[in-house]
């Protein structure tokens, strides 16, 4: 590409190239529009798990480690179980984990964002340096102290996660409320003599409430990522079976060693593909509804940087 | 002056946070199911004394206040209690973990900084090419990548070409310097590698959008117009701005590799700190739990504080 190319489209954001602008829009939003519709196949194909996983879950059907073949496209585990069924149900279990720990994050991230950013002053002060703090504690690490305190269990899973995920959407809902605060017909209806709750819920929520879904998709994908993190180590109840334990089992069983690689690339796989999916749904709400976030991305306070496990989901 | 005002602020918070770590670290181990007491009593014939004593013994019949300040000041003399698994006082194992650990990470953020730095300006540059797409999605693959199962990958594909577990070959018996530097390098090669990939990941997708930001702003339009070549302009010009927040966000995310470095150690056999706390949680180790997650808390605290430092230093017109 010549280097001519690099001046006139650099300027991104100033606008002077406007067709390349809208064109690149529109390609980000085809792919996030890929991405959804591959994440509402993954959802479908997890409801309906019952009725569409060829096998039964807890039954060996074939041999140990059994290669892939017309009847089982993805071969067999260490226990002899289809890893089509395997994958299914353990996406199933994965998805409910991301998605209540989402909602769990949600709650509260959106509780204390709103209060923060509504009443402002002392609220908001005290609730911002408990925000700052969680912001530095070690996610994962708390996460596997409280999963190895608490015992393996799903639900203490949700919880762990849900509790810890929730300081980038604070900030975020916090910042938007802030400026919804100062508009004009919110103090028209203050005026008018509206009480808090009647504000918060009929003027600030709607309007925080597209970046709530934004920040929502981007967490799901961090949760199914620390899910998959925790139940590796053996943290996650031992008798469901998500991508994480999956990946587990295949791992603690040698399946590396035995060369079945249909048992360990898959999950894998699986989990790559949902949490770019998510990402990249995440990242095109954001984007498209609120540009100036781009800029907030970068500065050292607000983003939030967690490499390798439970990363930051502003990275994109 | 408000720069050391803005300095003095950042170490009291850090120092706050100090403080909070260690005492959520207090709390959350208090809530442990029973106490020490409940499993060492947990022998045949075992007497109200021999509880009540065992009690005295840790000290677990003082209030909760008292056990408190024990616990801050056994801490200030560094003593962060015994393991159960091999009876060795934890700081003496955190320390040979983190002497381990600290190399291979080293080795693979550095790997990382490298390249994705690269990648990331390369992107930047030839911005609506295909070789950004090719690299902005190879950079969203490796960031959306679960990271054992990177490293798993890595051993399926490198099986038989490097060592896949531990950090030394057992069977070299007091091998000659050199030999041993290169056994410790080939061993070092797949964790730092997938811990290289991760990052970089993350690093490009950084790097290319601080620098696109960069690239948009009015004194880029003033070097072009000034005639300098695109190189100079990228180097000089929109590098150097772009490099703040980098720097920062880099130094950021040093703290959170060594906790990240728990699943890649896990799968590689690494003896660091990672693979201490995957041994602790094993087996139920929790003063060595306790103490790793004191460190990790601690190194991200200072990175952070690190960052901030280092961005005011960068630039400092900012003082909040």
């Amino acid at each position: 590409m010549s280097e001519a190319s690099f001046f006139v489209e650099a300027p991104v954001e100033g606008g002077t190239s406007r067709r390349g602008f809208v064109l690149q829009t529109l390609r980000q939003q085809r792919v996030a529009l890929v991405a959804a519709l591959f994440l509402a196949a993954c959802v479908l194909t997890a409801i309906l798990a019952p009725w569409i996983a060829p096998y039964p879950l807890h039954e060996q059907v074939g041999l140990v480690f059994g290669h892939p073949s017309w009847h089982h496209l993805l071969g067999l585990d260490d226990g002899g179980i289809d890893m089509v069924t395997l994958l299914i149900w353990g996406m199933r279990v994965s998805l409910v984990v991301g998605f209540a720990a989402t909602f769990v994050s949600m709650v509260i991230g959106g509780t204390v964002g709103v209060v923060a950013g509504y009443f402002g002053g002392r609220t908001d002060n005290v609730l911002m340096r408990i925000t700052d703090y969680f912001l530095v504690i070690p996610d994962v690490p708390l996460m596997i102290v409280v999963a190895a305190i608490w015992g393996p269990s799903l639900f203490h899973i949700i919880i762990v996660i849900g509790i810890l995920l929730w300081t980038s959407t604070a900030r975020v809902i916090r910042a938007q409320v802030k400026s919804v605060r100062e508009r004009v017909y919110v103090k028209r209806a203050r005026a008018l003599g509206a009480g808090h709750a009647r504000i918060v819920v009929r003027h600030v929520l709607p309007q925080v409430a597209p970046l709530l879904v934004a920040s929502t998709v981007l967490t799901i994908a961090v949760a199914i990522f620390d899910e998959t993190a925790l139940a590796f180590l053996g943290l996650s109840d031992p008798s469901t079976i998500s991508l994480g334990s999956i990946m587990q089992h295949a791992f603690d069983r040698a399946a590396i060693s035995t060369g079945a690689w249909w048992a360990i690339v898959p999950p894998g796989v699986l989990v790559t593909l949902l949490i770019l999916a998510c990402s990249l749904i995440g990242g095109a709400l954001e984007d498209a509804l609120n540009p100036r976030l781009r800029v907030a991305h970068l500065s050292a306070r607000t983003f939030r940087l967690r490499p390798l496990v439970g990363r930051g989901k502003d990275a994109l | 002056m408000r720069g050391t005002d803005y300095v003095l602020k950042r170490v009291f918070f850090a120092i706050v946070t100090v403080w909070v770590a260690l005492t959520i670290n207090f709390v959350l181990f208090r809530l442990a199911p029973g106490t020490a007491v409940t499993n060492l009593s947990r022998v045949p014939h075992a007497t109200q004394q021999l509880r009540h004593a065992l009690e005295v013994e840790f000290g677990l019949d003082k209030s909760k206040w008292q056990q408190y300040v024990i616990y801050l000041k056994q801490l200030a003399h560094g003593n962060l209690g015994i393991s159960y698994a091999n009876q060795q006082p934890v700081s003496t194992n955190l320390r040979i973990a983190l002497v381990n650990t600290l190399p291979m990470v080293t080795l693979g953020t550095a790997f990382a900084i490298v390249f994705g730095i690269f990648t990331g300006v390369i992107a930047a540059w030839r911005r609506r090419t295909k070789t950004e797409g090719l690299s902005v999605s190879t950079a969203l693959a490796f960031y959306a990548m679960p990271t054992q199962w990177l490293g798993l990958m890595l051993i399926i594909i490198f099986a038989g070409v490097f060592p896949t577990a531990g950090m030394t070959n057992e069977f070299l018996l007091n091998p000659p310097f050199w030999t041993h530097v290169r056994d410790l390098a080939s061993h070092m090669f797949l964790p730092a590698l997938t811990l290289g990939l991760t990052l970089y990941g993350e690093y490009t997708l950084i790097v290319r959008s601080a620098m696109l930001e960069t690239l948009g702003e009015d004194y880029i339009l003033t070097a072009r117009a000034k005639g300098l070549k695109p190189r100079t302009v990228v180097r000089k010009h929109a590098l150097r701005n772009a490099m703040l927040p980098i720097t920062t966000l880099i130094a950021l995310s040093l703290g959170y590799i060594v906790a990240g470095a728990i699943l890649i150690e896990t799968v590689f056999s690494w003896p660091g700190i990672g693979r201490a706390v995957y041994e602790a949680v094993l087996q139920r180790d929790y003063p060595m739990l306790q103490g790793a997650f004191l460190v990790l808390t601690l190194s991200v605290i200072f990175f952070n504080l690190v960052a901030d430092l280092l961005y005011f230093r960068l630039d400092p017109r900012i003082t909040e």
